[in-house]
């Protein structure tokens, strides 16, 4: 038997959290920036005018310097799951790999192949031709993250799987439920969506920045023009699937839920939304909690008289859950032993969907059917994630995403109107509006995979127990190498990134083509 | 329908396919970096070099990021054991691989000599890495890794970093890092221009020739030297993916496949072959040499998974935790469906980066890229 070291599971969260994080800062600014330069190119095909394919191509070089970063924080990703979490990749791979696997196949080759005739094909290839490039280098990346969010709505909602006591891991039983799991569908709109919001509003700001100084009016009001109407419909769509998201959610992780409520006891239905409040973890309460009647209900049940439950109830029922997960797993070394041992087939069937349960014990006592009544009552506690910082970041988040909205449907307006460049305090708005959806967008994931602790796979496998083999000093080696690595390279892009937006297409020789068209192979 | 056995053969071989694609595809950009200094005598030459594999090097990169997530799929426990096991190595690797996007596109958006230099060494070094830390893990593999499961088939490792570099694993990562220096090389000879291509034409004959002895003197040492791992008894060849069902037996031969089917033959002698093929097309038909190269690499790749053949990843520690073919794989549901997919898409994958490569075809030269500063 071998023992878990708290610290590599602390180490291995650190590490997972650290580079995830960090990955998603240019993700999704490749998935809204591409499709804003397959929109500006389509205009340029269809009107010929050559300042759309020089906005193209301005936006491009930024979003090149984002795409390398993309490329390669993902391959950090891909890699870690087998050093980092050896037990997790073991025990479902089986089903959590294909996915993976197919992202490789069917959409990361396709933008990576692509990528390079975008930016070193266009005087190789015909406008349609490089436009048909550009449009499935956006298909690549939406598709990229379609792939990912149904292997990361698995881990909270795993559907289509049974567990196998011979191989000791989950196998699939239906893979079109993995497909369509609607926890998938939900979280990929939503995602993409946000992405969509941080590709408007970096292009939106950046313009706005142009504009207060005077420069490349016309290319930016332009460039303003379509992200302020694709931001809007962005915006409006990650807000409206963030609800649909959450009514999954309330479905499926109903401790996830109450968590980002704060919501310790049941409340009668329809229950009412805390809008704030300072959650108390210790006294399981939450004082001066401002709270709104009946909007939690309405959002999390879609109903008037379905009640959601508290957290304390919800510890209760893990209690229970426990229990049956020990029988469980008392069934599964029988089967071990004898493996046609017809009655532990049966103790197994009826209760392998909490065999997970039973795992959470393993933090605390080598074999779970021998935990005492205290080690039950502690690993109940355990499926509790942390609650204030779930309660905060939705909050934020959410408030995040009702500004955009504001912000983009007055941006829509005011290109309407054609008055974008009329009152300076919109353009500073707009310019320093530019973190936000950064922001939103980490905390976004924060809530999804930190309130999905203590669990890697919500109810099936803990975090604790999906770790490698490893040593502390292994992890930190590689954690040292990474912040190392990152560090430097999030300087580069930043340098990167500034001093390409200062030249500007002006100063960059792409527009005015007075400046650009100088023929170079005049003798 | 394909029962589990075939199937299991069948991911087999199209882990292999991935490999030798990633290796043919990518090995040739690993290769270039890996020579960039010495091919390329100044900035401009250095220049051209990487402007001959900047449109297609992500792409190619692909095939390795499609290796490790198909292994995750079909092969999840070679995936958890080889990663987590050899930790600091693929660190090592992954940290080198992460250099490599950055380091094509940042190089040339300041224009300072430094600034360029320095992203020089980054993918020298880079390339450098990947090529030899490939070659010293697979050869590791023949020695066999110091893993065990339990029986919750949770593996414990009891091996370092250091353990890693046994000198038949450093031979094979020499093996590697010559094999992908004279691929890289005759991928330069093809595509760059012509002054630096003829440097390329000698560098390929060269490390073609140290790759061919290097790779006969670890193909001896293996058979005298190592002692092979084999099933005892019948492998339950559609029984469970649980390692700890079976018995090995550890003190044969790894040529003993060989022995049983000859047709095994045809690798080694592919990659020899090809080695001959590469000394004497590479200066004359460069689309010919770069060719010879690339069976070259698929020879000695398979010639290798052939010799392991039914194993994925011997245990020193406890051979009965030996991965093979028969008691490591996904599912059979999963197996089936990885394989619709795959055969689905992979033909579409290889006609469009196929068509990316005629789009971007013909030489690099000098004037070219003293003309116009790239565009990446």
């Amino acid at each position: 038997m071998i023992i878990i070291d708290a610290d590599v599971v602390t180490l291995s969260r650190l590490q997972f959290a650290l580079t995830a994080l960090y990955h998603f800062l240019f993700v999704p600014l490749t998935l809204g920036l591409v499709w804003i330069l397959a929109i500006m190119e389509s205009v340029y095909v269809m009107t010929g005018r050559e300042v759309w394919k020089r906005m193209v191509q301005f936006w491009g070089v930024l979003f090149g310097i984002n795409f390398a970063m993309g490329v390669a924080t993902g391959v950090t990703m891909e890699f870690q799951f087998g050093m980092n979490w050896a037990y997790y990749s073991h025990y479902v791979g089986d089903i959590f790999g294909a996915p993976l696997a197919i992202e490789g196949l069917m959409a990361f080759f396709l933008e990576a192949t692509l990528v390079g005739v975008f930016f070193m094909g266009w005087e190789r290839i015909s406008r349609i031709k490089h436009l048909l490039v550009t449009w499935f280098l956006a298909l690549g990346t939406s598709l990229s993250a379609l792939w990912i969010l149904i292997a990361n709505a698995w881990m909270q909602n795993p559907v289509g799987a049974a567990f196998n006591p011979q191989t000791m891991r989950m196998e699939v039983t239906s893979f079109s439920a993995v497909l369509f799991n609607p926890v998938a569908q939900d979280k990929f709109v939503h995602t993409v969506s946000a992405g969509y919001v941080l590709g408007s509003m970096f292009v939106l700001s950046i313009s706005a920045w142009y504009l207060l100084r005077g420069r490349n009016i016309d290319f930016a009001r332009r460039s303003m023009t379509v992200a302020a109407s694709f931001g809007l419909a962005a915006a409006l769509s990650v807000v409206v699937l963030g609800d649909e998201s959450g009514y999954s959610v309330s479905l499926n992780q109903k401790m996830k839920m109450a968590s980002i409520e704060a919501m310790w006891e049941t409340e009668p239905a329809p229950a009412p939304f805390t809008l704030f409040g300072l959650p108390d973890v210790a006294r399981r309460t939450t004082h001066y909690a401002l709270k709104i009647p009946w909007v939690m209900g309405l959002i999390g049940t879609r109903s008037l008289d379905r009640t959601m439950p508290g957290i304390n109830e919800l510890v209760d029922d893990a209690k229970g859950r426990i229990g049956n997960g020990i029988q469980a797993y008392d069934a599964m070394l029988m089967l071990r032993r004898d493996k046609d041992d017809a009655q532990a087939k049966a103790t197994l069937a009826a209760h392998d969907r909490d065999l997970g349960y039973a795992l959470l014990l393993k933090q605390y006592v080598d074999d779970p059917r021998r935990a005492t009544p205290a080690d039950i009552q502690k690993a109940a506690d355990s499926t509790i994630p942390n609650v204030p910082v779930l309660f905060w970041a939705f909050r934020i988040m959410v408030a995040c995403g009702f500004y955009f909205i504001a912000l983009f449907a007055f941006s829509f307006w005011k290109a309407s109107t054609r008055t974008l460049d009329s009152q300076r305090w919109y353009l500073r708005l707009a310019l320093w509006s530019l973190p936000l959806p950064w922001l939103a967008i980490e905390l976004g994931w924060i809530v999804a995979e930190y309130g999905r602790q203590p669990w890697a796979i919500e109810g099936v496998l803990p975090t604790a127990l999906g770790v490698s083999a490893v040593s502390t000093g292994q992890i930190l080696t590689s954690l040292g190498g990474f912040v190392l690595f990152y560090t430097a390279l999030a300087v580069v892009d930043v340098v990167l990134m500034l001093k390409f937006a200062r030249k500007g297409p002006d100063g960059l020789g792409i527009w005015p083509p007075a400046i650009a068209a100088i023929p170079s192979d005049r003798p | 329908m394909l029962d589990y056995a075939t199937l299991r053969v069948i991911w087999w071989a199209l882990l292999g396919t991935l490999l030798i694609g990633f290796a043919i595809m990518d090995g040739f950009d690993f290769g270039v970096a890996g020579l960039l200094k010495v091919l390329g005598r100044d900035n401009e030459e250095r220049q051209v070099l990487l402007e001959g594999i900047e449109p297609t090097w992500e792409g190619n990169q692909v095939w390795f990021i499609l290796a490790a997530g198909a292994t995750f799929a079909a092969w999840p426990m070679l995936y958890a054991v080889a990663f987590s096991g050899m930790y600091l190595a693929i660190a090592l690797v992954l940290l080198a691989l992460i250099l490599r996007p950055v380091g094509f596109n940042f190089r040339g958006k300041i224009h300072d000599p430094r600034w360029a230099s320095l992203w020089d060494w980054v993918l020298t070094g880079s390339g450098l890495v990947v090529m030899l830390v490939a070659g010293v893990a697979f050869g590791n593999l023949f020695l066999g890794l110091p893993f065990r499961f339990d029986d919750d088939l949770r593996m414990g490792w009891h091996g370092g970093f250091l353990d890693l570099l046994h000198p038949f694993a450093l031979l094979c990562g020499l093996v590697s890092l010559g094999m992908l220096l004279a691929h890289g090389a005759c991928f330069a000879a093809l595509k760059a221009d012509h002054a630096i291509a003829a440097r390329a034409v000698a560098i390929a004959r060269w490390t073609t020739l140290a790759f061919a002895v290097l790779y006969v003197l670890a193909g001896v040492w293996l058979a005298w030297g190592i002692p092979g791992y084999a099933i005892s008894g019948p492998a339950a060849t559609a029984g469970v993916s649980n390692p700890l069902y079976k018995q090995v037996a550890v003190g044969g031969s790894w040529f003993a496949g060989y022995m049983q089917y000859p047709w095994f033959w045809a690798a080694p002698l592919l990659a020899l072959a090809a080695a001959v093929g590469v000394q004497a097309l590479v200066g004359r038909r460069s689309v010919a040499g770069f060719i010879a190269s690339s069976l070259m690499v698929g020879g000695t790749i398979a010639s290798a998974g052939f010799a392991l053949f039914p194993f994925l990843l011997p245990s020193s520690l406890d051979p009965r935790s030996s991965l093979t073919v028969w008691d490591a794989s996904s599912s059979h549901g999963t197996l089936r469906l990885m394989l619709v997919v795959t055969l689905a898409l992979l033909p579409v994958v290889i006609l469009y980066t196929g068509w990316v490569y005629r789009v971007m075809r013909g030489r690099i030269t000098l004037e070219q890229v003293r003309k116009a500063h790239g565009g990446y």
